[in-house]
């Protein structure tokens, strides 16, 4: 299936300055693979070492969060739209 | 260089100030310039962590798009973001590191005893491993 990821603006200067990138693939999961093997810089910020998505790396299918979802196994279709949106968080050293 | 007007300062100083002894944060509003940003506004925000929010804060990735949105609707973009370190240093600490997006300017400010004091901000490196301080420049000036 034909899906757009959107790139959200700290990371668009790791996919060659593009705010959307145009995928072929069936999961979420397939598509963040897609993306990754594409542009290998974005994969430190998305995942973390042991191979999952990062706490605060949010990802939409069209509105809904995948969370609520499939997760990255939730299935696309033609013309979907996959948004990674950031959640931000910090604090003081404990 | 961050350039950042006195009035601004003066709200995300009044913002750490008024939480106290909670870590407040919210988004810095502007436009990258490439070797400078400045600040045009702010959009004050409530920390997410109830369950711990004197040494941590979160900001919901609806509330980045609420940010995201007050921005375009002026013509202006999300650079960057601001929180306080209630009774600690204004530097990035393993949690701000292992938490933080590349790109973003991340305004840290102490606040000792509930009184504002040093502000710094800094930028991820590209490989997540440190921070590059930016200066700050201070301007005078109201809000735009």
């Amino acid at each position: 299936m034909a899906v757009k990821v959107i790139i959200p603006t700290p990371l668009r200067q790791f996919a060659g300055k593009q705010e959307s990138v145009n995928l072929e693939a069936g999961t979420v999961g397939d598509a963040l693979n897609a993306l990754t093997s594409q542009f290998g810089d974005l994969r430190k910020h998305l995942y973390s070492d042991d191979g999952r998505l990062r706490s605060f790396v949010n990802v939409y299918v069209n509105d809904e969060d995948i969370r609520y979802l499939q997760k990255e196994k939730t299935a696309v279709q033609q013309g979907d739209t996959i948004s990674i949106v950031p959640s931000i968080a910090g604090g003081a050293k404990a | 260089m961050l350039i950042l007007k006195q009035s601004l300062f003066e709200q995300i100083q009044a913002h750490g100030a008024r939480d106290y002894p909670n870590e407040c944060c919210g988004a810095l509003l502007g436009n990258d310039g490439g070797t400078d940003r400045t600040v045009f506004g702010l959009v004050p925000l409530a920390n997410q962590r109830d369950d711990s929010p004197r040494n941590r804060f979160e900001i919901t990735s609806d509330d980045v798009r609420l940010a995201e949105k007050e921005a375009s609707a002026k013509g202006w973009e999300l650079i960057g973001w601001y929180h306080s370190h209630p009774d600690s240093p204004a530097r990035p600490s393993e949690f701000d590191r292992e938490h933080a997006w590349p790109w973003y300017s991340y305004i840290i400010f102490r606040v000792e005893h509930g009184e504002p004091q040093e502000m710094r901000s800094w930028r991820l490196d590209d490989n997540r491993v440190s921070y590059a301080e930016e200066g700050i420049e201070y301007i005078a000036g109201a809000p735009a």
